[in-house]
């Protein structure tokens, strides 16, 4: 299988990167890791004209410590994250969540901006930002804008981003304690069937789930029984609320959404709830 | 376009089209085809090599994005004199092949897991194999190998 014909062009600073989206507007998309891009457009899924390779931009490639936060940038592949003592020191759940991530040839190319920006809901990385109350800083002809994790997902592979801007970097903030992270797959390698994340900043209890609708999704109604003293069963007995999974092969709406309490409940004994 | 690529210590010049990608070049423009296509849909590993030292599925990297890369592949891996590699050795001793068509990938997968983490457990190989499928051998003996090479300080380089 390949790709239908494109121009190929390589950038060598965001600034041009975005220049060169400007120029092309529509027709063109960034190519990051391109594991998720390539594997669309081998099967003429996605067809663009133009691929803007931004894979190599070292100043977007790094994870720091920012204080009560900590800064990605949107470059930097998951086995970046996965062995960063920063991240691992600060938000020891990205660390881990990143060394999940597929296979570890999936995680030499692909990068948390790339993850993000796709929006495909069955993605980890997007659903434990999200828990995190996370803020993803967006740039384009217009400047930088800041949009919070939670607003950034918009509906199935839609993302709050116009043809003309790109990811630049994901802040989230500094966990503290214990946190839990589960996911179903049947078999090594695939994505979440279901997947809940159970993480605690300075602003509270955070819960994320994975694959249970069209964007990540913030438990809010666990992190409220949570908050008013229930037990981690009693709470996770509400992780469905509100979910609208889709049904697969993998399992049908009530599976779902029964593997959603059952994760949740072990995310938040993890958390030490 | 033109892309210039170093695979396995001798740099390599072709024109290619943007959408070729690095496993089609390497077997067909420099003429390697020890690295196998088996699925085409990045889930294999068949087409697995190394990519400035790292592994990566060949099938789903463009040979744009290793322009300027260092690319090795399983025809990369013997010594000189023509000893084998030790994870090329030790599959050979621990029977860790059967048909043969997942070797390639196996090899340049375990080589990279043993440059990242060279004193690795049963578990770490079993989940740094995550992204290489066998048909043949349930795996038993790849991972054996994969321990028994890891003994060898030379199986890193
Ligand atoms: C076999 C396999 C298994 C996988 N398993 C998992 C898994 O278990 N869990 C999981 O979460 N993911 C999984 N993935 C997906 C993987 O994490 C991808 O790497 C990731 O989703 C996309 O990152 P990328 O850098 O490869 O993006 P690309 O494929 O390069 O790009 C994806 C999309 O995002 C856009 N984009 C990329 N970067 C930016 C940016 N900075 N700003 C704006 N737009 C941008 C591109 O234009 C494109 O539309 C798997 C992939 C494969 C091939
Ligand atoms: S052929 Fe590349 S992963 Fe199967
Ligand atoms: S030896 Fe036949 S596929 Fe592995």
């Amino acid at each position: 299988m390949i790709p239908a014909p494109f121009d190929y062009v390589r950038v060598k600073s965001a600034d041009e990167a975005l220049a060169k989206l400007a120029e092309h507007g529509d027709a063109a998309k960034l190519l990051a890791g391109g594991h998720s891009l390539l594997p669309l457009m081998k099967l003429r899924l996605a067809t663009p004209d133009v691929l803007i390779d931004v894979g190599r931009l070292s100043e977007l490639s790094y994870v720091r410590d920012e204080g009560d936060e900590v800064a990605v940038g949107a470059l930097t592949r998951h086995h970046d994250v996965a062995t960063s003592p920063v991240a691992a020191a600060g938000v020891p759940v990205l660390a881990h969540v990143a060394g999940q991530i597929g296979d570890p040839q999936v995680r030499h190319r692909g990068t948390i901006g790339g993850s993000l920006a796709h929006g495909d809901p069955a993605s980890d990385l997007p659903a434990v930002v999200v828990a995190l109350g996370g803020t993803l800083v967006v740039q384009g002809p217009r400047g930088r804008r800041e949009v919070a994790a939670t607003d950034f997902h918009r509906g199935f592979f839609e993302v709050a981003l116009a043809p003309d801007e790109m990811l630049v970097e994901v802040r989230v903030p500094r966990t503290v304690g214990p946190w839990g992270f589960h996911k179903l797959t049947k078999r090594a390698q695939d994505w979440a069937i279901v997947g809940a994340v159970a993480v605690t900043t300075a602003d509270g209890l955070g819960v994320g789930l994975i694959n249970m609708g069209p964007v990540p999704v913030r438990a809010r109604a666990v992190e409220v029984a949570v908050a008013a003293g229930a037990s981690a069963a009693d709470a996770a007995a509400s992780a469905a609320e509100g979910t609208e999974p889709s049904a697969d092969n993998n399992g049908s709406v009530a599976y779902r959404q029964h593997v959603a309490r059952v994760l949740v409940r072990r995310a938040l004994e993890d958390a030490g709830v | 376009m033109r892309v210039t690529i170093t695979v396995n210590g001798t740099v390599e010049s072709h024109d290619v089209e943007p959408r070729t990608l690095l496993v089609h070049y390497l077997r067909e423009a420099v003429g390697l085809t020890g690295t196998n296509v088996g699925c085409d849909t990045t889930s294999c590993g068949a087409c697995t090599v190394l990519m400035g030292g790292e592994s990566v599925k060949s099938c789903t990297v463009l040979a744009a994005q290793a322009d300027g890369a260092d690319v090795t592949t399983i025809e990369g891996l013997a010594r000189p004199d023509g000893r084998l590699h030790p994870v090329q050795q030790a599959f050979r001793e621990h029977h860790g092949l059967q048909c043969g068509f997942c070797t390639p990938g196996m090899v340049m997968a375990i080589t990279s897991l043993l440059r990242e983490n060279p004193a690795p457990t049963e578990r770490d190989v079993r989940l740094g194999l995550e992204g290489n499928l066998c048909r043949c051998t349930g795996y038993h003996n790849i991972v054996a190998a994969a321990l028994a090479a890891s003994a060898d300080p030379e199986s890193r380089s």
